[in-house]
This record gives C-alpha cells, structure tokens and sequence, in this order.
C-alpha cells in the first residue's frame, strides 16, 4: 500500500491569507472552514452575462467558489435536506473564470479536474487564487458530512436546484487537494508527465484504426479536453 | 398477478439503496485495489473512497452527489402478470424516480437538453431509461436501478476485422487514458466494452457489461474471458490511478459482451463504471415476496442465445 500518511494535512479558512495561499504546496490535502458558494454556468451567465447583482457580499463572506450542484431538497416549509456534495468539472467554467475571479475575489476554486497550468499562470495567479480538487470526486457522503448547514440557497427560481447558488456553512470539510500552487504549477500535469513516460511501452502490440476521425492525434501526452 | 403499489414501493426502496449502499463485490475490488495501490497520492484517493462508503452507510445519505442518470432495467419471466399492465408498471417506476430524488435526496440531473428545464425530480423525456428484458419460465419481476455517473468515460468507434484484437487494445487502451486524465472517469472503474451488434446496440451491449455484470464475473465464452483478464491487467499496467494519479488501480474489472454485426465491421465501445458504481435489484414474485440483491444477473444463455428458436428444458427433453 502506497504511503498516503506521508501527505501534509491542513486546515484552511474560506476567506484564506495570502501567507495561508502561499505556503500551500501541489498535493496537500485541505479541510476548509467557513461559508463556501456554489457557482456553475448558471451563475455565471446570470452574473456576468446578464449582470445581475450578486447577492453575496463577496469576498468578505466567502472567497471559495465550489463547482458543483448538491443532492439536495427545497422542503415547502423553505428548510433545505442535504445530502451529498460533489463537485463537477471545472473546465468547462474557463470561459467565465477570468472575468468571475476579478468581479468576486474568490481565492479557492474548487472543483473536479482542475484546470490547466495556463488557465492558472493566466488568471488564478493574478487574482491570488489557487486550484483545490476534490477527491476520487465520489466522495460526497464525506463533503456533505463537513456541512454544517445551508445558509442561503439564491436563484434557485431562476435557475433551478441544480444550478442555484447554494452557501454552505462548512466545518473541517474535506478532504480537498491543492491541485494548482501560488505559482500557477498543476499537480495533475505533473502526474500526467511522469504516467506519459511509460505510455509507449504500453501501447506495444496495439495498432491505430484503419478508419481515422477527424482531429486525431497520436501524441498521447496531449488532452483530449480544452 | 404483481400489484403496482408493490413495484413503486419496491422501487423507491431501490433507488435509496443503490444511491447509498456501494455493492459489495465492487467493494471488495475496491479494497484489493486499495491493499495493492503504491502511489501515494492514488491511495490517499482510495482511501478517501473506502471512508466515503462507510460514511454514506452511516448516515444513509448518498455516496456521491451526483447522482447520473438513474435508470431501470425490467426482467420478468415469461408467465408474469402485473397489475394495470405495462404503462401502470412504467407509472410505477417514473414516481419512484421522483419521489426518491425528494427523498433521498438525490441531485435532480436530468434537464431538457436546450431549454434546460429541470423538473427537480430526475424525471422528463426519455428519463429515467426503462429497459426490458424477458426470460423463459417464472412468474417474477426483476427490477434494477442503475445510477450511472459520468459524463466521460464513454466512447464508441467503428473498427474493421482487420482491426483485430490490436486495434481493439488500442481503442480500449485510448479510452482509458483519455479519460482517466485527472481522473474524469472518476476510476478505478468497472470497464464494460461492446463489441458487435450495431452502433446503437454495441453501445447498449458496453453498457450493460459494465453496469449488470458484477466484479469477478466472467463471460461463458472461455476466449472472451481470458481477453477479459487480460484488459484488466493491461489496463491497470498504464501506470495511472485515482484521479490520474501516478499508481495503478484504473480497472476494478473488465466485462466483455459481444453480438452478431455486419460483416464488414466490428464495432467497439467502452463504457466506465465509476467509483460509485451503484446498482441494485430486486426480484418481486407473484406472492408478493420480495428479494433484495445487488447482482442484477442479466446475461442468462437466453440473453445471449444464438439459436433462431430457444428451445426450453421439457422441449429440448421431449424433442431428445
Ligand atoms: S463519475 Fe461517478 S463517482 Fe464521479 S462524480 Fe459522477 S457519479 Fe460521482
């Protein structure tokens, strides 16, 4: 068994120092406390497309953005049951990120997948903010045990459960990973680089197909996705 | 005759179970895969995965909070009778959808795909999926939820015999890779691959090998199960884990399912089965007794028959 007791844990709030940001290193494992906010493409396109106001005072409530819809209920008597929390993938968010980072102040984002090193370098490292990745991205029977209530579902009308913009009061939620650094490195792109290195040996005894598609490409050290 | 309260109740009851209970034969794949992981990071993942389970038991709350896409396969043997008939048992299992995303509660994921409308129940056009299937003999109702997540991790391809069995590596070995990256497969996965039948019927022979075979189990076909063998070693010999992490749990098992195609072609899927690989079945007789099971047991002789007749027992006897 792999020694994952070697990995360093920490604590974070959801309004982070910039020292706390800073001394996060690729592949710590984060438990947060504080309110997070859920925000997808919904929000996004509301707040940035649409222009609404946002109804958060952002970033000194919170300054974490979570990718993700909870499995959750609006009961008629306006309380909420909470399930699971898992987050979605991140990458199709870039389109927004940039303009949303600047308007909102967040500095985690977190989500699944992560984004790439050049999404990070572009707009994460300017903006202060740093990757954190959810992990195995089933675990949302752990994440939704570090909640410790619904503070505010907004949009929910306009938008619907699923992309409504949900506050999370969060106590030692976790586990997280920090999957971009105060430098803009990604972990994920450097576990890629070292899988790539045996990839070759491999595919030995594979054949390509004889029927191409349109924008194949044999380098596998590239991403299909972004 | 089988009565439409029964199949709704026993159908809630399901959808709570599968969204909450991991099944045990991918549990303990998962803890094999956990007890052979090396890569740090991988096995931290695992880890994490294995106290998710727990958790999810505990506090009976979902495991993941995505829920996919629930759907129903429908078994029943040949002398089944049910209440109101197929549209009352089609009602039955679209209210226990709905009723169990209240509450479980489940996300409700199922939207129109432009206008984006959401019911908040799972439910709409086409959703959940209601699949049937028919098996000689009995008087029973199998029921299976399957809730299959992943929006990645699917792929399909038109491959030529003379592809061959090379060309099948790399279309499964290319699935898996681009997919498992950063772990949006969310593997270690039960891989189903489809090979044969037509486009649309390859995709469903894939997916049914990866959502109702269970870890361990083995096509008849002594050829198909040693290539079965085979695509689980190799694809654990990629050198990725969780999350695309360096390590080497990918695959939890592989299941193969063939059909006739055209002679020309031979079409390939692949379909992931994902950490929250969540099933379950119930077998509703004509008493009204109920059994709860985790192994859907889907691909009987009849499901993969060959013959243009089947033949059943006393027949085949008589006929002998
Ligand atoms: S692929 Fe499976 S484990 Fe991953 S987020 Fe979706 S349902 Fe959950």
């Amino acid at each position: 068994m792999g020694n994952a007791g070697k990995l360093r844990k920490v604590r974070l709030s959801t309004t982070p120092s910039a020292e706390a940001l800073a001394d996060l290193r690729l592949g710590d494992i984060v438990y947060l406390d504080g309110l997070i906010y859920t925000a997808r493409e919904g929000v996004y396109m509301r707040a940035l497309e649409e222009s609404a106001n946002i109804p958060m005072e952002l970033p000194q409530q919170s300054a974490a953005n979570f990718h993700c819809s909870p499995a959750a209920t609006i009961n008629s008597d306006g309380t909420f049951t909470l399930g699971a929390v898992t987050a979605t993938a991140s990458f199709r968010f870039a389109k927004w990120l940039p303009e949303w980072l600047a308007k909102s102040g967040a500095k985690l984002v977190i989500g699944k997948g992560g984004m790439s090193s050049q999404d990070y370098k572009d707009y994460f490292v300017p903006n202060g903010a740093i990757y954190l990745s959810t992990v195995g991205y089933g675990t949302g029977a752990l994440l939704g045990r570090g909640v410790k209530s619904v503070k505010e579902v907004h949009w929910h009308e306009e938008l619907g459960i699923a992309q409504a913009m949900w506050v999370l009061e969060c106590e030692n939620m976790g586990p997280f990973i920090v999957e971009s650094d105060s430098k803009g490195n990604s972990l994920f792109e450097r576990e890629n680089a070292k899988i790539a290195e045996n990839l070759h040996k491999v595919y030995e005894g594979t054949r390509p197909a004889t029927l191409k598609r349109f924008g194949e490409t044999d380098d596998r050290t590239d991403e299909v996705i972004g | 005759m089988i009565s439409t309260s029964l199949i709704q109740s026993t159908a809630e009851i399901l959808m709570d179970k599968a969204a909450i209970e991991i099944p045990q034969d991918y549990l303990d794949g998962l803890t094999q895969a956990a007890d052979a992981e090396d890569g740090d990071l991988s096995s931290f993942v695992l880890q994490a995965m294995l106290e998710n389970y727990a958790v999810a038991k505990e506090d009976r709350r979902a495991m993941c909070g995505d829920t996919g896409t629930p759907r129903w396969y429908v078994k029943m043997g040949n002398e089944t009778q049910i209440e109101g008939g197929p549209i009352a048992l089609e009602n039955a299992l679209r209210l226990a959808t709905a009723n169990a995303t209240v509450n479980v509660p489940l996300r409700p994921n199922r939207v129109h795909p432009l206008w984006r409308t959401d019911h908040n129940n799972n439910v709409g056009i086409g959703a959940p999926e209601i699949e049937y299937g028919f098996e000689p003999g009995g008087e029973w109702l199998d029921l299976t939820t399957v809730h299959k997540g992943g929006l990645f991790g699917t792929d399909y391809r038109m491959l030529f015999p003379s592809d061959g069995i090379e060309g099948i590596k790399r279309f499964y070995l290319d699935s898996l890779v681009a997919f498992g990256k950063r772990g949006l497969a969310c593997q270690p996965a039960i891989i189903g691959i489809g090979l044969g039948g037509t486009k649309d019927s390859c995709m469903v022979l894939g997916k049914r090998a990866a959502c109702l075979r269970i870890v361990g189990d083995r096509n008849p076909d002594p050829k198909i199960a040693a290539l079965e063998d085979e695509f689980k070693e190799l694809g654990n010999s990629i050198g990725m884990g969780a999350m695309g992490f360096v390590g080497k749990s990918m695959v939890i098992d592989c299941n193969i399912e063939v059909g006739y195609c055209h002679t020309g072609g031979m079409q390939m899927s692949v379909h992931a089965f994902c950490l929250s690989s969540r099933r379950a079945v119930a077998r509703i007789y004509a008493d009204g007794q109920v059994e709860y099971r985790t192994d859907p047991d889907w691909f009987t002789p009849y499901q993969r028959r060959e013959s243009v007749t089947w033949e059943t027992q006393e027949s085949s006897a008589k006929s002998a």
